[in-house]
């Protein structure tokens, strides 16, 4: 296990300066000259921009740029923003604000999607059955645009149940509905995991044991079908967690939310370098101790892996 | 993964240390090899006299036989022939826009396949037009990123799977590295470089970040079945790499990743509409859904039939891509059966 550990954590190593050297590459070396976008349609002095430019460390080669960039961040310096204003700064004020929302989409995939893809895959061909693989397909189908649009419009301005945008996000039943939204499509993912492998490990020969004894039929499900069967559901809620991060830009625009989703989509549009490439940084490290954390989990739930 | 080489059965050792001067060894394996043979050419299934079917012969009488699979088969027939010839369904012109009259003008349901079947948008267009030739943008892209990523992550995969050691570690952290970044996220930092953009920008964008799925899928499936005895068998005869790989290998291995491909196919329509929904995807001239409904969210209240229309043939075609998917897999994979 300790062996397993280890590997898993080096091979993460270049793994996260790669990803974050390809993300510089792709703000930094790509036409578009930030500099010239802050004077916007007036003549820039070209003293001005010298100065610009050397002091955000853009007159180096892009390599020298990048070892720049991750010494800073081993020293937990994000820049500053051609705004003036530190990244670390503008991720401290949006990160807790997604992070909240992904833990309530998270908290919905959990509660909705696992009992749904339970009862769908224990009563197999039911209607129940049918119902779930019918709506989670429309789910699925439909982009989270136009879903968290049909939401909006229901819930808030038809029926009045709750505000239309966010107001206030440490209130938690303002994030109900982006939550619910921003949850779908990893909600019908997990129903159809779950009925996918509840269907597989109902035939396992240990069921069958199981039942021959005559165990209770709550025990049969609890303790030999559920966590036999919720591996792989919990490797995908698992990487899923980082994912619901990065993926909150649709949902945060459209309900106003001021979380990292919103900041990033305003960066990239104004050309603003050190915050993009400083939010998505995080990102893939979130990313990546999420994968670890799940591969750890993987082998803690699954000896068969450990012990290999 | 460590523990790979603890899975290889140990009977599969004999066969690889063969040498081809080993004759008496070779003997035997032909031998039984030739035994094997006979008897399932003697023994013919006594119910149905029918020839061995392949994988691909099994999936097809399957699929024929599944409504969801005639369903969105015929589903995406139709819009492709409306993405390729538009203007066989209707005569409106997509982009004459009318501001003289009052220009949000409410769907008159009666006018079938007229210019105000669906009603008029922001700019007094006809909305039936619009979601007409918005098809081809979408399909285009669908096809075109599926198309690129399942060669570019095939062969990756393939590769990775096949060679194992270095050029397998080489690969799979590159892989890991395009993985870390999301999808929608990369694709609007690249597309943002574009000054103008058009189908093909957007097809290079998510092809580009995209690979990546597809070519583990790939390199999963190539160890799977580089293992088996045929393979073994095929590498004892003294076939070259090439032949290892693309007739032996590629033939059994591909069955997961062209389902993959399908489902991931309406992802990718989903992928093209939302960046043109945030307005770093497709622009005008062409014509996209995506752009549709993000204008129309502006007048959602007056007029959500504008934003309906569009909405409702974008979600269409991701269910037919994705119901065609599922369709496959359940055809191509028994165990779910």
């Amino acid at each position: 296990m300790g062996h397993y550990v280890l590997r898993r954590v080096l091979q993460m190593i270049p793994v996260f300066f790669g990803a974050t050297l390809l993300i510089f590459l792709m703000v930094y070396s790509l036409p578009g000259d930030p500099i010239a976008a802050m004077f916007g349609d007036k003549a820039a002095d070209p003293a001005q921009v010298a100065s610009l430019r050397h002091k955000y460390y853009l007159d180096q080669p892009l390599w020298k740029q990048y070892l720049h960039y991750m010494n800073n961040i081993f020293h937990l310096d994000f820049g500053t923003s051609f705004t003036g204003r530190p990244v670390s700064e503008i991720m401290a004020d949006a990160f807790p604000v997604t992070i909240r929302l992904a833990l309530v989409a998270f908290f919905f995939e959990i509660f909705i999607g696992l009992p749904l893809g339970l009862i769908a895959g224990l009563y197999r061909g039911s209607i129940a059955d049918t119902l779930v693989l019918v709506l989670t397909l429309i789910v699925i189908s439909i982009p989270v645009f136009v879903l968290g649009y049909i939401a909006q419009t229901i819930f808030a301005i038809n029926l009045g149940w709750v505000t239309a945008t966010v107001q206030d996000s440490k209130d938690i039943t303002q994030l109900i509905l982006p939550g619910l939204v921003l949850a779908s499509l990893s909600l019908a993912y997990v129903a159809r995991l779950t009925r996918t492998s509840i269907g597989e490990n109902l035939r396992a020969d240990y069921m069958r044991t199981a039942v021959a004894k005559g165990l209770p039929r709550h025990t049969i499900i609890g303790r030999h079908l559920l966590r036999n069967s919720l591996i792989p559901v919990v490797t995908f809620l698992g990487t899923d967690l980082g994912a619901l991060m990065g993926g909150a830009i649709v949902t945060e625009g459209i309900f106003n939310i001021a979380g990292v989703g919103n900041v990033l989509y305003k960066a990239i549009n104004q050309k603003e370098g050190p915050t993009v490439v400083g939010i998505v940084t995080v990102l893939v490290l979130v990313y990546l101790v999420a994968s670890l954390v799940v591969d750890l989990l993987y082998a803690v739930l699954d000896p068969r892996i450990r012990y290999a | 993964m460590p523990e790979r080489n603890e899975d290889i059965p140990d009977h599969n050792d004999p066969l690889r240390n063969i040498q081809p001067t080993d004759s008496d060894h070779l003997d035997y394996v032909g031998q039984q090899g030739l035994a094997v043979e006979q008897e399932t050419l003697i023994e013919p299934d006594p119910v149905k006299r029918e020839q061995a079917r392949s994988l691909w012969g099994d999936a097809w009488r399957d699929l024929r036989k599944r409504p969801t699979f005639i369903i969105s088969a015929l589903l995406i027939l139709l819009l492709i022939v409306i993405a390729i010839w538009p203007g066989l369904f209707t005569n409106a012109d997509p982009r004459a826009a009318n501001l003289t009259q009052d220009y949000l003008r409410k769907p008159d349901y009666t006018d079938f396949f007229g210019a105000g079947w669906f009603g008029y948008d922001g700019q007094g267009r006809s909305i039936y037009a619009r979601v007409l030739y918005g098809a081809r943008a979408s399909i285009t892209v669908g096809i075109c990123v599926t198309l690129a990523v399942t060669v570019l992550g095939g062969l990756a995969g393939m590769v990775s799977g096949y060679f194992g050691g270095w050029t397998d570690s080489v690969i799979s952290r590159i892989i890991d590295i395009f993985f870390g970044i999301p999808l929608l996220l990369g694709a609007l930092v690249l597309l943002n470089a574009f000054s103008v953009r058009t189908v093909w920008s957007v097809v290079i964008a998510l092809a580009f970040l995209g690979w990546t799925q597809l070519a583990r899928v790939m390199r999963g499936s190539v160890i799977t079945v580089k293992q088996s005895d045929y393979v073994v068998a095929g590498r004892a005869l003294g076939a070259g790499t090439g032949r290892l790989m693309f007739r032996h290998i590629l033939p059994n291995a591909v069955a997961p990743v062209i389902v993959v491909a399908t489902i991931a196919l309406g992802g990718y329509i989903t992928a093209e509409a939302t960046l043109s929904f945030l307005g770093i995807g497709l622009q005008d001239p062409t014509i996209s859904w995506g752009v549709d409904i993000s204008s129309a969210q502006k007048v959602i209240r007056q007029a959500p039939f504008a934003l309906f229309f569009p909405a409702a043939a974008l979600s269409v075609t991701v269910l037919a891509f994705i119901m065609l998917g599922d369709a496959v897999r359940d055809a191509l994979d028994p165990k779910l059966r």
